[in-house]
């Protein structure tokens, strides 16, 4: 996307030269072809490492909490949101963020992408308009990028960033689909199959903390896992006590997990944490009307005491 | 070199005769990964790989091990140690990088001065059955690591695969017991060439890797340069580079107990995670991500050569290409080493 990449670095030259922030935070070329990768820069030189693709995946907000300089940072719909409630939950101050806000057309799925390509090495990808031109020893292959979309950012609806101090595109057409149509259907199966699925995603969970440490809302000086006294969970990769990590990460999201997929991204073993905080992001929408990260002014519901808050499971158990 | 062929039609058969006798590990596709898992029959192993997603140090050095488990009644405190698969076990189609991996862990659990029982135990009852690599990833860099894509280090016997079959090189006796008495003739002249020529064009077809002249002295001499902070900056701080490296080899060992009945178990740990070394007094040497990602970097390349007197990776890459973030090893080694790139 040449145009986006030529307006971030833009506004990044702009910024640094006016010394408007100090550091800004956005995307370069990876070492790897589907790749892109975070990056920090702070000298005017460096302004060009800054690019924008569909690889761009992620969640830049992550490196946001208790900075103490003026950051600008490039970000999508998701990024923009979780910047939302990290500057409503005090980690960092609007007046510090500079935020270079970017349309969202959804980031590809690389291992889908590879997947695709059935164990062929890909060597070269080229990007252009919705293709992506693909090139390894001995093939050539062109693919529709809109097909190989990562999951979440097939059901988005809220590609475009709700805050902004820049804007880098027109704004991206919002899909128009029900976004817990996936969690509804999960719901509608017995506890036994959602008992056997759960089971079986998470014996592929090595305890990596990848997930843990790729969201931007996981910003805990000691995370509970690392607790010994009380010990809430333990260490092993033993079945229970990894259901019950990914349960217990999933509950303290409630409410704030802005469904970026920054976790499933980061995940080596293709475990679908997804499952569990797209459920709990349904259950606050219904009932308290909320959704994480789309507005500043908006309270979070679960720090927030309402009279009219929802009390049936105390009063009709 | 000592080899046999193998027909590729016949290591099914080959497979299914040994699996009487050792429990049998191979690449198997499962869920879209590639995982070494232990096999039942021989149509369940997946060759069509680059190499596994978890590395087969799962297999002398398991994520999560019982060591004993106890209960105490009456004042008295018995002991169970659990029970040791005693068939030996037999690891078919890993890489070279990953055989040679098992060389370097017995540098530190079957040293001179300790031995690790728990991973000697199974080490000792393992053999390797390697598959060399005909096309190293772009993210391979065994050969800068002193490896190679068709090495032998850590391998019972080495296939080159020259085509419609297997050059199958003996390495060690254990191997060449493997292939005994099976009616596996030698290798011809000509299928040895065929051979070589396949490894020389695989090494050939190696990036450049990483810069390793000099670099353990470049590395001790610059611990404190202010490169380091720009280096790890985007470092997420999880465990995925430690837990899939095949030579990352660190573990704490947890009490898991209710009442008076418990289980002692070891598992994996990682210098990334910030409790690595939190000291009681609440003091930690290294308190943020740009000292714990520092201290992998020399462990690997500067302490385990003093320890050992090698460098303690080989190249598989997997801490490349599985990284949530892309930090990529040889681009963190090769900037120390030229002091350039990122500033």
């Amino acid at each position: 996307m040449p145009e986006l990449t030529d307006k971030i670095r833009e506004v990044a030259r702009s910024l640094l030269r006016q010394q408007k922030v100090d550091l800004i935070i956005g995307f370069e070329r990876g070492t790897m072809p589907l790749r892109s990768a975070p990056c920090f820069v702070r000298r005017e030189e460096d302004v060009d490492r800054l690019i924008w693709d569909s690889f761009c995946e992620n969640n830049l907000a992550k490196y946001l909490v208790k900075r103490a300089e003026r950051v600008a940072i490039v970000g999508k719909g998701c990024d923009v949101r979780a910047v939302v409630e990290l500057i409503k939950e005090n980690q960092i101050s609007r007046e510090q963020v500079f935020i270079i806000g970017v349309p969202c057309q959804g980031m590809v799925d690389r291992r889908r992408v590879e997947a695709k390509l059935d164990g062929r090495e890909i060597l070269e990808v080229r990007e252009t308009g919705g293709e992506l031109a693909l090139k390894g020893d001995g093939f050539s292959e062109i693919v529709n990028r809109d097909e190989f979309l990562y999951p979440c950012c097939k059901s988005c609806t809220h590609r475009n960033p709700v805050i902004s101090d820049v804007l880098v595109a027109d704004a991206a057409a919002e899909l128009d689909c029900d976004s817990h149509v996936d969690v509804a259907e999960f719901e509608a199966r017995s506890a036994g199959e959602r008992g056997e699925y759960l089971s079986r995603e998470f014996s592929k969970c090595v305890r990596c903390y990848a997930c843990r440490n790729a969201c931007p809302l996981c910003y805990c000086q000691e995370c509970f896992v690392d607790s010994s006294w009380p010990q809430w969970v333990g260490k092993t990769t033993n079945a229970s006590d990894v259901v019950v990590f990914h349960i217990m990460r999933a509950f303290h999201l409630a409410g704030r997990c802005v469904d970026c997929g920054a976790c499933e991204r980061a995940c080596p073993m293709g475990v679908d944490i997804r499952r569990l905080n797209r459920k709990l992001v349904k259950d606050v929408k219904a009932r308290f009307d909320y959704e994480a990260g789309l507005s500043l002014e908006q309270a979070a519901p679960l720090s927030t005491f309402r009279p009219d808050d929802p009390e049936e499971f105390m009063l009709n158990p | 070199m000592r080899a046999k062929i193998i027909r590729k039609e016949d290591i099914a058969g080959l497979l299914e005769s040994l699996m009487g006798e050792y429990e049998m590990f191979a690449p198997v596709k499962s869920d879209g990964l590639v995982l070494f898992e232990r096999i039942s029959s021989a149509s369940e192993v997946f060759l069509d790989y680059q190499n596994s997603l978890m590395p087969p140090k799962q297999l002398t050095f398991p994520q999560a091990e019982t060591l004993f488990s106890y209960s105490s009644a009456k004042g008295e405190v018995k002991i169970e140690v659990p029970h040791r698969e005693e068939k030996p076990q037999l690891i078919f189609g890993i890489r070279p990088c990953d055989a040679s991996s098992f060389v370097v862990l017995d540098r530190v659990f079957d040293g001179e001065q300790y031995k690790d029982p728990y991973y000697l135990q199974r080490r000792e009852k393992t053999i390797t059955v390697s598959m060399g690599c005909v096309k190293p990833r772009i993210t391979c860099f065994c050969t800068s690591v002193g490896g190679g894509p068709f090495s032998t280090e850590g391998s019972d016997l080495l296939l080159i695969d020259i085509g419609d079959r297997y050059v199958a090189q003996i390495v060690s006796d254990k191997g060449a017991q493997l292939l005994e008495k099976r009616g596996f003739r030698d290798a011809t002249e000509g299928e040895l060439a065929l051979a070589a020529a396949v490894i020389e064009a695989a090494v050939a077809s190696m990036g450049p890797g990483v810069e390793t002249d000099g670099l353990k002295d470049k590395l001790d001499s610059r611990f404190d340069d202010s490169i380091w902070q720009r280096l790890s900056e985007k470092c997420l701080g999880c465990g995925v580079c430690t837990f899939l490296c095949p030579t990352c080899h660190c573990f704490d060992i947890v009490d898991e107990a209710v009442d008076s009945k418990g289980e002692r178990i070891r598992i994996w740990d990682s210098c990334q995670f910030p409790l690595f070394t939190l000291q009681a007094s609440g003091l930690n040497p290294r308190p943020t991500v740009k000292e714990r990602f520092r201290q992998r970097m020399m462990h690997k390349f500067s302490y385990f050569v003093d320890n050992y007197s090698r460098v303690g990776c080989v190249g598989c890459g997997r801490c490349i290409t599985e990284c949530p973030v892309n930090l990529d090893l040889r681009q963190v080694l090769n900037s120390v080493s030229r002091l350039e790139g990122v500033k």
